[in-house]
């Protein structure tokens, strides 16, 4: 890539590439948030119908966006480190499946504390794996995940699936609204989300997943004790994924055992598209929320569309792939 | 044989010079073996009657999983990882058995060329994207694998096609005697054939030392790009010939790609291959694909649960990379 001269091009004007370039770097969110704005004026360019009852739109778009946005908390967190989660998937539908199976006899809140427990059980095995026997947390993760989907599969046979329903507060909290126009799951999104933000703003839990993630032998050295710092890490990730299991099978209102399966490829995704290094150490969980409702909107666009399932793929694939290329290009520093 | 696995990867020629560390290196493959054998013995112990018949049908079981493997395998040692192999498997499938259908046996020859052609090009398509995109391998195969996959779609929307019978009858039976499966000797031709020669040219070599030290590589005159794009390409071409495996055993096409991506990273890392790239071999994953599918014939001869055995593979896969990571601290500290 040629990048222009800084000082030469600022002259040129605010309009100039190099002017937006350097805009871009300083407020990594910009380019982010313009892409959404313009998935959203195209969706409504395509669908003239949703001006009417834009109140709708905004609620089902939230709704659908939350879990994907906590679910990619857990790959931001663990890409900040140089890390991965693939494990979050199947974590949160056993979550959401016990939460379901156990609340008509245990009531919901002991059904959600036994599912959070569970998550935080595969949480833990994943970063003992990680931080005390150094496993790739690709290939660590991928493992638990398989034990997951197993080990729900044989539960599934033990309980009755007949009674199984997810709870009521559960739906109330991922798919109801408040004042009729309230969407209940942002009394969830915004504090987790602030938490987050400002955890690994403010905190020294948080400067610490940069400084592991960006060098974790100088962090070593530097008196950072990097197995308890990842065995934390991976214990909230497998936490977090049970928070969105709970929140998915609200939204589907269905108990399913597979309910949150298809959300690891676009979790990752989010987080990419949100700016978060893969190798550790740059991004944040602002980009992470932002990419979650790019990928929404983007899939009620294709829905919209009436595009065939094939074409809705290719379509998926190729637009992750390009704002993920374009981003490190508009932002990279080389 | 010892051409598919060299005792010593290139590029640590001088590590590895005394026979101590040789055998260690090669310990792990050795090992492997061992315990296919082992594995062989308990199934015989298990079942009396177990025999020829029977492993005729585990190679033939094995086969699409052992490409697969072998894909991940090159692609991993380069230094990268693809995650589109189970989709590239589905849509070079797909279009054998399109191509196929109904038709004489001579379109088998046909259909095996176009489909082995697709999958260098498609897995050439992944490697050039990697190169000009900049954007981490993971993330590229990941929206990659969407666009495979609605590929596959585009080209059968449901399971269908068909096969022709001498495609058919490539992986099941025997030669020679009844214990030289078909299948295991397709294997070793197909993989022997494309990986021996390339191994021992200068791109082979190239392959090893853009995964062990990119910038070295680069320094030494290696062309990093070309290199990784043809890595990628020859990853295409074992997925394609794993997609073929799939029409052969099943006779007919499925659009929707199966477990083959994430098993055949299980594979190659049960298999010696390191996932930080420039270190192992074939015959470390083949081995490492046939315990997978004894593991699973054992527990069902014993009368366990299918879902159990997914269980326990996910457990044994953990298990085995906790040893894995163990053993480098190990080295590392000594």
């Amino acid at each position: 890539m040629t990048t222009p001269d800084h000082t030469a091009v600022a002259s040129a004007g605010w309009l100039s590439v190099g002017a937006w370039q350097r805009r871009f770097r300083e407020q990594p969110l910009l380019p982010l948030l313009l892409l959404l704005a313009l998935l959203v004026l195209l969706l409504f360019t395509i669908q003239p119908g949703l001006l009417g009852r834009p109140q709708a739109w905004l609620n089902s778009t939230i709704r659908f966006a939350t879990p994907l946005a906590i679910l990619a908390a857990c790959q931001t967190l663990t890409m900040l480190t140089g890390g991965i989660d693939l494990s979050v998937a199947t974590v949160a539908s056993a979550t959401g499946f016990i939460v379901a199976s156990q609340a008509p006899s245990q009531g919901p809140a002991v059904a959600i504390v036994l599912g959070l427990v569970v998550a935080a059980c595969f949480g833990l095995i994943n970063g003992i794996g990680v931080s005390i026997f150094r496993v790739q947390p690709l290939i660590m993760t991928l493992g638990t995940g398989l034990v997951a989907a197993g080990l729900l599969v044989i539960y599934q046979r033990f309980v009755i699936t007949a009674g199984a329903r997810v709870p009521e507060p559960v739906v109330w909290l991922a798919s109801g609204t408040s004042f009729g126009f309230f969407p209940n799951c942002l009394l969830l999104l915004v504090p987790l989300s602030a938490v987050i933000i400002i955890g690994l703003r403010r905190t020294g839990y948080g400067r610490l997943l940069y400084a592991v993630g960006d060098n974790p032998i100088a962090a070593r050295l530097a008196g950072v004790r990097v197995w308890q710092v990842l065995l934390v890490l991976y214990m909230l990730s497998g936490i977090l994924a049970g928070i969105a299991g709970v929140v998915v099978a609200g939204v589907t209102n269905t108990a399913a055992p597979s309910g949150a399966d298809s959300y690891l490829l676009p979790s990752v995704a989010a987080a990419v598209i949100g700016g978060t290094s893969i190798f550790g150490g740059r991004g944040g969980y602002s980009g992470t929320i932002v990419g979650a409702f790019i990928l929404t909107v983007l899939a009620s666009v294709l829905t919209v569309l009436k595009a065939p399932e094939p074409v809705r793929m290719i379509v998926y694939g190729a637009i992750i792939l390009s704002v993920a290329a374009a981003y490190a290009r508009v932002t990279s520093d080389r | 044989m010892s051409a598919l696995n060299p005792p010593i990867a290139p590029g640590q020629t001088r590590e590895a010079s005394s026979f101590g560390q040789l055998i260690r290196r090669n310990g792990w493959v050795i090992g492997l073996y061992l315990l296919v054998g082992a594995l062989l013995i308990t199934a015989r112990l298990i079942r009396p009657e177990y025999g020829a018949p029977d492993l005729q049908s585990l190679a033939t079981a094995v086969l699409p999983l052992a490409f697969a493997a072998a894909a991940q395998t090159v692609v991993v040692i380069s230094g990268g990882i693809d995650l589109s192999v189970g989709a590239l498997m589905a849509f070079t499938s797909v279009t054998a058995a399109v191509i196929m259908k109904d038709r004489g046996d001579e379109f088998g020859l046909i259909a095996i060329v176009l489909a082995l052609a697709l999958g260098l090009v498609a897995g050439a398509v992944n490697g050039l994207l990697v190169v000009i995109s900049r954007v981490p391998d993971i993330i590229v195969t990941l929206a990659m694998s969407f666009v495979w996959a609605g590929c596959a779609l585009l080209v059968l929307n449901s399971p269908g096609g068909g096969a022709a019978d001498w495609v058919k009858s490539l992986s099941v039976g025997s030669y020679v005697t009844e214990w030289l499966p078909r299948a295991l000797v397709l294997a070793l031709v197909a993989i022997g054939v494309v990986w021996i020669p390339l191994r021992r040219s200068r791109m082979g070599l190239a392959i090893y030392a853009i995964g062990s030290n990119q910038v070295a590589a680069l320094r030494s005159g290696v062309d990093v790009r070309r290199t990784k794009v043809l890595a990628y390409a020859v990853c295409g071409l074992f997925a394609a010939m794993g997609g073929l495996a799939l029409t052969m055993n099943t006779g007919i096409g499925t659009p929707v790609p199966g477990p083959y991506t994430l098993s055949s990273v299980a594979a190659i890392v049960l298999g010696g291959v390191s996932l930080a790239g420039g270190r192992g071999g074939m015959l470390g994953p083949l081995a490492a694909a046939f315990i997978l599918a004894l593991i699973r014939s054992n527990l069902f001869f014993m009368g366990v649960d299918p879902n159990y055995s997914t269980v326990i593979q996910g457990v044994i896969l953990v298990i085995v990379v906790m040893i894995g990571g163990l053993a480098t601290l190990r080295r590392a500290r000594a």
